[in-house]
């Protein structure tokens, strides 16, 4: 019956291609009125395209002193470039050692780990305010980069794969000489390249998107992130939209180059979370 | 994203394969702490403290600007659930706006992704394109969707009542102000943003089943329906049972969306529980306070998902 297949395979590529509109119509929207101008914007009802094309909402948001746009894409680069080497390093330790190594107090330490999967981590925002207060990191870029590490999930990650990896190539390792060490950062560093980028990814979207604790720990202008410097921009800006959605460009187009070119590892990261690295 | 992806390392904490752990030659005893060491030291300080301090602030009066911070037992505690404190009345409409997202958001976002990753589940040119462009939105933050929404469903300004009207629908409803508007918003909102990143969990679950069951189905004479609730259901359990558990808590948790696109709007009716516990901690200057309220809070939450796994063992017996 070619009939109905091709009947039923146009149906297909119509749902899916609405669909893709109702996913991608609302960003489109977000370019097409970030280069409108003031007055273009404020027509009811809106229109379609910007008439006049206009670098009215990038000039405002680079040249605002009040709100340091490009300042706080830098430390959002920063932040999340350093939370993700942070994560990777400390992550790949601990879990290589509880893949492989035999010490005391492995299973508590362990049993701890995994404990705090069940912890909220919104219901320690008030505690850990504390605890970065005490070490002065208060409005500090330190704040945003470090504390996050704290998260069990790079460590589950790696050790899984690490568990996944044929332990031949270690043992010959170790009998040529080479020490845990050695062994860690020569033979099996290099053969979990793809685990380690998933993880390095993942790592930096969750930190260059993180909102909350932004907004909780950060106070000066200058030391803020895009996504608290998105929200003071909506607070300044009101319905001058140009000026928002040139910012919220701004914080999308750095994750979402991210993500086409990286797309394999962040959708085996999210489906796979390890069963299969 | 946090929230979701660590409860996601839950479930692929699969068993060890076979094979202890070894000590490997020309190393110390030490060798294996010190591995562990720069994780532990954040872990410890930023994770494991937080934990007991949290429990040790809720019995306090704790203001951030006095010095004294005295002792106050459960006081914290009782005045969450006594009709006469300050906070009683903001505590529990917290709770009931958390608790009327939860319950509208959650079944469309174990639903809406299934049906998403049905339709990508076979081989068709174009499929990894679909797939990324369905995830994209997950991949931006909550502060981008949210000021992009806000402005989305401006009721003048807005593309939303923009598109409604080319369509011959009433092209002013207040989005973002009125009841049940708000709600609606903020459900939809969330839906369209995350609803990607379910069904890229469904699609691996669904990848998982074996074709062979389908084709005895079809032997069977099993239709689309049967094989769907005889075969893909119950193939999909533990998927569900993650995808449930994980939303729950990512609803429970839901902060960006209402501070950003309703602002709290009508009055303070769409301000979820993790917005007051912030507000409370800071603004107010209670820490004690708003760390009783996060105890209370991660309790129901453990309460939640403990039941969820429960439900799902039970269905399984």
């Amino acid at each position: 019956m070619p009939m109905t297949s091709a009947l039923r395979r146009t149906a297909r590529y119509l749902v899916l291609v609405t669909l893709a509109l109702i996913f991608v119509a609302p960003l489109a929207w977000m370019v097409v009125t970030s280069l409108k101008d003031y007055p273009d914007a404020q027509r009811i009802p809106p229109s379609w395209l910007p008439d006049p094309v206009s670098g009215y909402g990038y000039e405002q948001i680079l040249n605002s002193s009040a709100n340091p746009v490009l300042r706080w894409f830098l430390n959002s680069m920063l932040a999340a470039t350093l939370h993700a080497l942070l994560v990777l390093v400390t992550a790949a330790m601990a879990g290589y050692a509880l893949a492989r190594l035999r010490f005391r107090g492995r299973k508590v330490g362990f049993a701890l780990i995994v404990a705090t999967l069940f912890v909220p981590p919104t219901s320690l925002i008030i505690p850990n305010f504390l605890v970065v207060d005490s070490i002065g990191w208060i409005d500090t870029l330190a704040v945003v980069v470090v504390p996050g590490a704290a998260s069990a999930f790079g460590v589950f990650f790696l050790r899984q794969f690490f568990l996944s990896l044929p332990r031949e190539l270690e043992e010959a390792a170790v009998l040529d000489g080479a020490n845990q060490w050695q062994t860690f950062v020569r033979v099996v560093l290099p053969l979990s390249k793809p685990a380690l980028a998933t993880l390095a990814v993942l790592s930096f979207l969750t930190n260059w998107n993180d909102f909350l604790w932004p907004i909780f720990v950060l106070f000066s202008p200058e030391q803020l992130t895009l996504p608290p410097g998105l929200g003071l921009l909506q607070g300044a800006y009101v319905t001058d939209y140009p000026v928002i959605m040139a910012g919220a460009v701004l914080a999308s187009v750095p994750v979402l180059v991210l993500f086409v070119l990286a797309q394999r590892y962040v959708i085996q990261g999210v489906s796979r979370s390890g069963l299969k690295g | 994203m946090a929230d979701v992806i660590e409860a996601g390392a839950a479930r692929t904490d699969a068993p060890p394969p076979a094979g202890r752990p070894y000590r490997a030659g020309g190393s110390g005893r030490f060798t294996p702490y010190l591995f562990l060491a720069p994780y532990l030291l954040i872990f410890g300080v930023f994770g494991l403290l937080p934990v007991v301090l949290g429990v040790w602030l809720s019995l306090h009066q704790w203001d951030f600007q006095l010095p004294n911070r005295p002792f106050v037992g459960l006081d914290n505690y009782a005045e969450l659930f006594s009709a006469d404190s300050v906070v009683y009345a903001d505590w529990w409409q917290a709770v009931r706006a958390t608790a009327i997202f939860t319950v509208a958001s959650v079944p469309l976002l174990v639903t809406v992704p299934l049906g998403l990753a049905l339709l990508l589940n076979r081989a068709f040119p174009g499929r990894t394109f679909f797939r990324a462009v369905y995830f994209a939105p997950y991949v931006l933050g909550v502060a981008v969707i949210g000021v992009l929404w806000r402005f989305l469903l401006d009721a003048n300004l807005g593309l939303v009542n923009r598109v409604a009207g080319v369509f011959g629908l009433p092209a002013d409803t207040p989005w973002l102000t009125g009841m049940p508007w708000a709600w609606i918003s903020l459900v939809g909102v969330t839906v369209w943003w995350t609803c990607g990143f379910n069904a890229v969990i469904y699609l691996a679950g669904l990848q998982d089943i074996s074709p062979e069951l389908y084709e005895a189905a079809t032997m069977d004479g099993a239709g689309t329906w049967d094989k769907f609730r005889n075969v893909t259901l119950p193939g999909l359990r533990p998927v569900l049972l993650f995808v449930v558990t994980t939303t729950v808590l990512a609803s429970a948790n839901m902060f960006g969306q209402s501070f950003l696109i309703t602002q709290g709007a009508p009055g303070t009716e769409t301000r979820t529980v993790v917005w007051y516990i912030v507000q409370e901690g800071l603004r107010d200057n209670d820490a004690g306070r708003a760390a009783a309220m996060s105890v209370v809070f991660a309790l129901l939450l453990a309460l939640v998902s403990v039941a969820n796994f429960r439900l799902f063992r039970y269905r399984e017996d």
